[in-house]
């Protein structure tokens, strides 16, 4: 709002030179924001191509039976986008979407060690390291 | 149908599910998942991974707004994201054990749960004696609230925290961002203020979803072909969802005529779950 960034001023004369809640406030909302901004412009720049190449055929979404292995394995997707298919390209805006809110618990923990809140850096890693084991996880069982 | 058309369909599904899910206040997810599985027949499966992309769109668009707001408590946030993205993993784990038919029909019963919640009044409470607990996480915050700042305190961690794992758990079996049950967590459980316990759901909505999106991706429940649509047609539909709630205020009649859809809706998704249909 407008009266916000007068009072973002009264805490950091206050604190002059620190590190504070506000100001990581600040960071988490341009991480998000950008996050969404290149995620979506990738979706849609895939979302095209595949439409050209892919728009007359028929969908088969009917019955699940997994995802070719350009579109589910990071090594995949990259060697699809160097090829310029439509779908890993749609894929990698995905990846980067799902990744925004992963790399906001990163820069909080960075965020919380500069504030010197040991307590919340530890709690920040451990969010980390639950969607971390998720990521080398997601395969087995 | 040809792809192009399939497209479109969603597309405009999606954007509608967006609108009605901002307005409501219960997610995209709530409407994408019946559309996808109920009118155009696609597996529940990609419905889930294309409806959780979704929801993390419109979370973090959302939560860029209100973290800049000052309403968000970073701090309850963060330590009740263990909870979550804890149980998101277990729940997406446990999503590919889970025959289709009973997803369906829990979706259905959280779906009506969620409507009887968004009918409630919302009475706010300020906690000042907060637990020892509370104290030593330093959850107390404060909050701007018609150009003052209110300050709150935070009650019963461990029950909070309890719910949160059900919460992400629901998360990550259904697809959905399972904010109403964040909220529950947060304003009835420990006693957070209306304002700050539901950004602060919404904040946590996209860190619990990209815990059971990694899942999901690899499993390959995430399919261009779907998630491409619903993700624009819902991000899309939120924003104007957004921009509408701003302008007006919302009325019973509205809220009351929201509830029933959703009913409707959930009675379906039941149906078809027990009729195996799904």
């Amino acid at each position: 709002m407008n009266h916000e960034p007068k009072k973002m001023n009264e805490t950091q004369e206050k604190n002059k030179g620190g590190f504070k809640d506000t100001d990581m406030q600040a960071v988490i909302g341009w991480i998000l924001r950008i996050g969404v901004f290149v995620s979506m412009s990738v979706v849609v720049a895939g979302g095209i191509l595949y439409l050209i190449r892919h728009g007359h055929s028929t969908p088969e979404f009917g019955s699940f039976h997994s995802v070719p292995h350009f579109i589910s394995t990071p090594e995949g997707v990259i060697e699809g986008v160097q090829n310029g298919r439509g779908q890993a390209i749609i894929q990698l805006g995905i990846i980067i979407l799902i990744i925004t809110p992963v790399l906001r618990v990163a820069f909080a923990i960075v965020g919380f060690a500069m504030e010197k809140d040991k307590l919340y850096t530890f709690i920040s890693l451990v969010v980390l390291t639950i969607i971390v084991v998720c990521m080398l996880t997601g395969r087995i069982g | 149908m040809s792809v192009i058309i399939f497209t479109v369909i969603i597309l405009i599904g999606s954007y509608l599910a967006g609108l009605l899910g901002s307005l409501t206040g219960l997610g995209g997810g709530f409407i994408i998942i019946p559309l996808l599985t109920l009118v155009l027949h696609v597996d529940i499966h990609y419905a889930i991974g294309a409806s959780i992309v979704s929801v993390i769109a419109t979370s973090s668009g959302a939560a860029a707004a209100y973290v800049k707001e000052g309403l968000t408590n970073i701090r309850i946030g963060m330590f009740l994201e263990i909870a979550t993205t804890a149980g998101a993993f277990t729940g997406a784990v446990l999503s590919i054990y889970v025959p289709a038919n009973y997803i369906a029909i829990l979706f259905g019963a959280i779906l009506i749960f969620s409507a009887i919640l968004s009918l409630r009044e919302k009475i706010d409470h300020i906690v000042q004696h907060q637990s020892p607990l509370a104290d030593k996480l330093k959850l107390k915050g404060t909050y701007p609230d018609q150009g003052e700042m209110v300050a709150y305190g935070v009650t019963n961690i461990v029950g909070g925290f309890m719910m949160m794992i059900f919460a992400g758990l629901i998360s990550g079996l259904l697809g959905i961002g399972s904010g109403a049950l964040k909220v529950v967590a947060m304003d009835n459980i420990m006693r957070i203020p209306f304002k700050v316990s539901t950004t602060t759901s919404n904040f946590m909505i996209g860190v619990t979803a990209a815990a059971s999106a990694v899942v999901y991706i690899q499993r390959g429940y995430i399919n261009p072909g779907i998630a491409m649509p619903v993700v624009i047609g819902v991000l899309i539909g939120a924003l104007s969802g957004a921009k509408i709630l701003v302008k007006s205020t919302s009325s019973v009649w509205l809220r009351w005529l929201f509830a029933i859809i959703i009913t409707v809706i959930a009675v379906q998704m039941i149906y078809h779950g027990i009729r195996e249909e799904i």
